[in-house]
């Protein structure tokens, strides 16, 4: 019970912050989840199309994923980046990864918080 | 949720339009399908392109030629020549189909009589079915030797697909124009995102070869495939790579593609069987 009105405050809280636009620091463990979404293959494989710093064989598809926090103040716009590219540009090559269900929602925001790191 | 990739097939974006009009003739795209390639790599000469992605990449092609000396088609070569002169049952060759060996750089080819898109594979099922002879499978296999000796002995012969002003010819070739320029699966990526806004780049540690090229060479061994493949095999693992269902081989949807992509080669001069990554 305690456990579940821990959560909600937790998630009002990070809606707040989403919509404040400021971050809210996500965990250690978040991060690292969110790395293993996005490296592997068969989820995020983001590597082939982006150089991610610690990454084997990066393509050069997409820009590098480098000094995130700049070009992305707002971690919502980065989200939304992840969640559905072709929003920002119909013809794009970057796949939609959360519209089109290749990372469930929950996925995509661990690999939000992850990319927001680098 | 992740498994049903397969339902999401075709989003509707159709990309690129602003560069190629679909109410565009033929001969019109295709000067400038390939005068975007050879812009993109001043390096490669015109005639190179029929070597796909190594035509672009110096490195792979010196393992691509120290490949081909020992060219592990060989064998498929003799198979084919051998499976080709042998008659049938009612006596009849393939010769009686073909004329000669050598016509790989003629097909696809449209036949005003059907309506329909003839290929190199489709025309070989019908001369057996002619002869009675029992249909081939149309990936890989006996198909694939066949038309590995067919290839062989074109190999030097411009490619001189035609698109006759007919207006069921060109509704094939738009189709298959339409096939390459729309995003589909569950990926969203379109056969022209890879090899034509990407053409060069690296996905992973594998460059993306020019389109223009594609289809000179085909049967062609896969060293992934440990064998020779037809176009159509090598078309399904381009749409499964971005989680759309694939046609059927020879169905009329990858009939019009590779009418659509080998006419873009036009020019060029057959060199099959290869060998590719
Ligand atoms: C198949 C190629 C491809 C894959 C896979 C891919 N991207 Fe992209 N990405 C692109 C391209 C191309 C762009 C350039 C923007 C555009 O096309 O509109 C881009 C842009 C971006 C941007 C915006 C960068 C900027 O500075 O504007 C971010 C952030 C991003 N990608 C993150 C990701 C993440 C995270 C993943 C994996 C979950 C991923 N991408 C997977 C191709 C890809
Ligand atoms: C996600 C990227 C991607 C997409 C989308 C894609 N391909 Fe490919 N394709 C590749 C890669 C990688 C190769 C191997 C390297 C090369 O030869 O370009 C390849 C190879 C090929 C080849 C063999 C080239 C040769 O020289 O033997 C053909 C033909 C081809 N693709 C056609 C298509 C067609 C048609 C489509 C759309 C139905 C398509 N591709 C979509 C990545 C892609």
């Amino acid at each position: 019970m305690s456990f579940r009105i821990i959560t909600t405050v937790t998630s009002i809280a990070i809606l707040i912050g989403m919509v404040l636009g400021t971050s809210i620091a996500a965990t250690d463990e978040e991060i690292a989840e969110g790395k293993r979404i996005a490296f592997n293959r068969k989820l995020g494989n983001c590597l082939t199309c982006h150089m991610i710093v610690g990454g084997e064989l990066p393509g050069n598809i997409g820009p590098p994923l480098i000094a995130m926090k700049a070009r992305f103040p707002d971690k919502s716009a980065l989200r939304a980046q992840i969640f559905d590219a072709t929003v920002k540009n119909p013809q794009t090559s970057m796949p939609p990864f959360g519209k089109h269900g290749i990372l469930t929602d929950k996925e995509v925001d661990l690999v939000t918080e992850y990319i927001h790191t680098l | 949720m992740r498994k049903t990739i397969y339902t999401i097939v075709v989003s509707l974006i159709t990309s690129m339009i602003g560069t190629l009009a679909l109410a565009s003739t033929p001969t019109e795209d295709l000067k400038a399908f390939q005068q975007y390639y050879m812009d993109r790599f001043p390096d490669t000469p015109k005639s190179d392109f029929n070597n796909g992605v190594y035509s672009i990449d110096a490195a792979a092609r010196e393992t691509f030629e120290s490949i081909e000396e020992f060219a592990p088609y060989e064998i498929d070569i003799e198979k084919g020549e051998e499976l080709y002169h042998k008659p049938f049952a009612n006596g009849g060759t393939y010769n009686d189909c073909f004329g000669e060996p050598g016509v790989r750089h003629l097909y696809p080819q449209f036949d005003s009589e059907t309506g329909k898109i003839v290929t190199l594979e489709s025309a070989i099922n019908d001369c057996r079915k002619a002869a009675g002879e029992k249909k081939l499978k149309y990936k890989k296999g006996t198909i694939a030797e066949l038309t590995a000796y067919m290839a062989y002995e074109s190999r030097g012969n411009v490619f001189d697909i035609k698109i006759p002003n007919d207006p069921r010819a060109l509704a094939h070739y738009n189709r298959g124009k339409r096939h390459w320029y729309s995003k589909r699966g569950q990926l969203n990526m379109a056969c022209a995102d890879c090899h034509w806004t990407n053409a060069g780049n690296m996905l992973r540690a594998e460059r993306l070869g020019p389109a223009f090229g594609h289809m000179t060479h085909f049967p062609k061994y896969r060293a992934k495939w440990g064998n020779l493949g037809t176009p159509h095999r090598r078309f399904a693992g381009c749409n499964s790579q971005v989680r759309a269902k694939p046609f059927k081989a020879q169905s009329d949807e990858y009939k019009a593609l590779e009418y659509f992509l080998t006419y873009m080669g036009n020019g060029l001069e057959a060199n099959g069987p290869a060998t590719r990554k």
